[in-house]
């Protein structure tokens, strides 16, 4: 063992003197192996960035992370698919959940009319307290205010859709929808705060009001559409969607996010499958490079080869050499692509402004600026498969370089 | 002369062979990606705007001027039926079509919604946009101005109607007036996309204007060109054709659409990103390699020197056997690329998760690569073009070089 531990200082320095005997090549190797690490690590912090944006706005639209609904409510949104407010045993196993909030809230088509304009609408009655952690609304009040209690006669409406009605804060206008008897409830709603999202579509869809308010005017005393669960982070829920799982009654429908919506779904499942891919082909553009060098890095050496051999050094030892040498390349490169892609993200993080296709974002569901994301997972992924891929293609050469026969590589020059 | 150069060239190129290999093979595998990935985009883009623009919007449409910023039932034009009938005939082109556009609340016997309505010529309807021959149950409308309506399928579902049941709507008419009309379903469309099924409904452009108190008004006039290459063309002959007039105004699909053209240029500009890096990468790989069979042969090269070679001779041998390897990698890299790609624009190509994703974008659940001229060669050429640039320190590198000096080096 220690005379394995001779061999392996004795051989690490050899391939480390070996790396700096062309160091031009070596030079160009690392070059291309730091662009190749940076460019796979940038690249994926801009997409997860990108996808965590998409995730997280369309989840704060659904809105929630679990949804306790009719089970007729999501493909048919009406009044009469509603559900009584959580009372009795669900109550508490809400409560007992440890979720990080819930709250029930009314969500119905509805249309909004001016003196001018009339407009479709998703009309949403919600508890106002719990609004600030299921859908950010009332942080993006840019006028007026947002709704104060259950009972708040107000309503508050985004910016865009104020514009397309020609109405303002303070106006007054009026809203129908549809009772459970199928006859139209109107009644008019002073405006108390408009709002601002990152989506214009929403600004111009969604329209709040409380929720008792909301009850009295379709006559549902006690009816929900829905009841919303929001837990600290969207991708960790299914302990507490499994808790739940046992207190719902059949007559409701318990759905994560996920199985919500298959768009915010499959970007979320295809996220690492991207990252993976992409890690892996530029890996592929390196490697010819990386087998290159080694291949040549041998052939220039195939008298000292020989020599060594002759010597007595196992073909083993040879492997290992060059073996290690193609390690230490990749560590280097390794480092330096590294420090570029944190030194590359860092400024970014405050937002990459794109809003030039904002318009295109908003199509895919993101918002006009880009925070990119750096993960450690993303990262250790693409150092491991470096590494890992980097040394396999090394194995080839190497084997070849330990398998020439002494006396042949004695007599090549 | 020439000739000698060519195969000193080639043969010094096989003095390597696998190293020649291993960079030609960088090459090839750059190509082959790119010109996948590159025909894979075009056909996808293609697809999407076709999609998105024949569903409905159409390639240019005459609206009012204010019309595309705040759409109103106010900002109207005048005579739109008749407007339309005079383009037909100047353009000599049947695809233009006028349509009037009202918000009402919708009421079947169970539900009601409220839902985009779309006064229509039947007739000429079909020509500007694919909704019309999606008919999954019934008919489309029939030319006239009955009162009949066609609707979207999630719609219909969550109405709860089917054809021949009716549907009494109610909005506001043009004079602030209350619109309201009982109409007949006579069919239900499905065009995949979410929000044309979820709340668009169609009748007879004149019904509309009746029921909205509009008289001769709407609110555009559509037009699809033939392709959509010929958009632009016929966009300057429309232009000419309106001269002066200030009361209407001509909106290319860029404008109707907006979203689409700025998500094919988000999607291309992350693409460029990639494909440059892999570019980058091959002309490191061509880099070095050059670099090497430079520097072992200064000894050769000095040789030659003294025999009275210009090192500007020697550096065009450099890029000559450069341009050699470089041509096998465009070569083999297009003819792999190209075949790939054939195969899966027969067959289809598609990920886990893709389907979900395609209906975002109104396209198929499978994308269908285009191979084009473009596609086949953007790409490769670019990657020829960052080689033969790369490999022009190398050749430099042979000015610097002294007879001989270089024909001591080892």
């Amino acid at each position: 063992m220690a005379g394995f531990r001779l061999h392996l200082g004795t051989i690490l320095v050899l391939s480390w003197r070996n790396l700096w005997r062309n160091h031009r090549r070596t030079y160009i190797m690392l070059g291309a192996i730091s662009i190749g690490v940076w460019a796979m690590i940038f690249m994926t912090a801009l997409m997860r960035g990108m996808v965590d944006d998409m995730l997280e706005q369309g989840i704060r639209n659904l809105p929630g992370h679990i949804q306790i609904q009719h089970p007729g409510f999501l493909d048919d949104p009406s009044v009469v698919n509603s559900i009584p407010e959580p009372a009795g045993e669900l109550l508490s196993a809400l409560n007992r959940a440890g979720a990080m909030r819930w709250a029930t809230r009314i969500k119905l088509p509805a249309v909004i009319a001016s003196e001018r304009e009339s407009r479709g609408i998703n009309l949403v009655g919600v508890e106002p307290d719990a609004e600030a952690d299921i859908s950010g609304i009332p942080a993006q009040i840019s006028a007026g205010r947002f709704l104060e209690s259950n009972q708040d006669q107000g309503l508050v409406i985004g910016a865009r859709l104020a514009q397309r009605l020609e109405t303002r804060l303070g106006k007054r206008v009026v809203v129908m929808s549809q009772d459970p008897d199928n006859n139209i409830s109107e009644r008019g709603f002073r405006i108390v705060g408009i709002y601002r999202a990152e989506m214009p579509a929403l600004e111009e869809f969604n329209v709040y009001a409380a929720r008792d308010t909301l009850q009295e005017l379709l006559k549902i005393d006690g009816l929900v559409s829905q009841i919303i669960i929001v837990d600290e982070n969207y991708r960790d829920i299914d302990r507490l969607y499994r808790k739940l799982k046992q207190s719902i009654p059949a007559s409701l429908e318990m759905k994560p996010w996920y199985e919500i919506d298959s768009y915010l779904a499959a970007m979320f499942n295809m996220m690492d499958g991207f990252v993976l891919v992409w890690v892996i082909i530029i890996f592929l553009a390196l490697s010819f490079g990386l087998v290159n060098t080694l291949v040549m890095a041998i052939f220039e050496r195939v008298h000292e080869i020989g020599l060594i051999q002759a010597l007595g050094m196992r073909p083993a030892l040879i492997v290992y050499q060059i073996l290690l040498e193609s390690l230490l390349l990749l560590l280097i490169g390794l480092g330096i692509g590294n420090s570029l892609a944190i030194l590359t993200i860092k400024p970014l993080e405050s937002g990459l402004d794109i809003s030039m296709v904002a318009e295109g974002m908003a199509m895919m569901g993101a918002s006009s600026t880009l925070y990119p994301s750096l993960t450690l997972y993303d990262m250790v992924l693409a150092n491991t498969v470096v590494i890992i891929l980097g040394i396999l293609t090394s194995i080839l050469p190497a084997w070849r370089a330990a398998k020439m026969d002494p006396v042949q590589a004695l007599n090549t020059t | 002369m020439k000739d000698i150069s060519l195969r000193l060239a080639w043969r010094n190129l096989w003095r390597h062979g696998r190293r020649t290999w291993l960079t030609v093979g960088a090459m090839i595998f750059s190509n082959t990606l790119l010109v996948f990935s590159i025909s894979l985009q075009f056909g996808s883009y293609e697809m999407m705007i076709d999609n998105s623009l024949q569903a409905y919007s159409g390639h240019l449409q005459l609206q009012h001027p204010r019309y595309l910023d705040e759409p109103k039932m106010r900002s109207a034009l005048s005579d739109v039926a008749a407007s339309a009938e005079r383009l037909r005939a100047e353009l000599g082109l049947t695809s233009i079509s006028a349509r009037a556009a009202g918000f009402v609340l919708a009421s079947s016997d169970e539900r009601s919604y409220g839902l985009q309505i779309f006064g229509v010529d039947a007739k000429h309807e079909p020509l500007v946009s694919t909704l019309p021959g999606l008919i999954e149950q019934g008919r489309y409308l029939a030319p006239g101005a009955s009162a009949e309506i066609v609707i979207g399928s999630v719609l219909a579902r969550n109405l709860k109607i089917e054809p021949g049941d009716e549907l009494s709507f109610l909005g506001s008419g043009f004079d602030d007036s209350f619109a309201a009309g009982v109409v007949r379903v006579v069919g239900i469309f499905k065009s995949g996309i979410a929000d044309l099924d979820r709340s668009m409904a169609q009748v007879n452009l004149g019904y509309f204007q009746d029921a909205f108190a509009m008289q001769q008004r709407g609110h555009s006039i559509v037009i699809r060109a033939p392709h959509i290459d010929a958009v632009e063309q016929l966009q300057t002959r429309v232009t000419t054709l309106l001269g002066d007039e200030s009361k209407v105004a001509l909106r290319h699909w860029d404008d109707l659409q907006p979203g689409l053209k700025q998500a094919i240029q988000a999607d291309m500009t992350s693409a460029w990103f990639m494909y440059i890096v892999l570019i980058v990468l091959v002309a490191f790989s061509v880099l070095n390699t050059q670099l090497m069979s430079v520097l072992e042969r200064t000894r050769e090269f000095g040789t030659m020197m003294a025999l009275g070679l210009k090192p500007s001779r020697l550096a065009r041998l450099v890029i000559l056997e450069t341009g050699m390897m470089t041509g096998l990698g465009l070569l083999l890299g297009i003819t792999l690329g190209a075949l790939i790609t054939w195969y899966v624009s027969q067959v289809g190509f598609s990920y886990p998760g893709m389907a979900e994703m395609a209906v975002k974008f109104n396209l198929p659940e499978r994308m269908y690569p285009a191979i084009s001229l473009i596609s086949l060669t953007l790409g490769p050429g670019i990657v020829a073009f960052g080689s033969l640039l790369a490999a022009i320190y190398p050749a430099l590198r042979l000015n610097r070089l002294l007879p001989i000096d270089a024909m001591r080096a080892v």
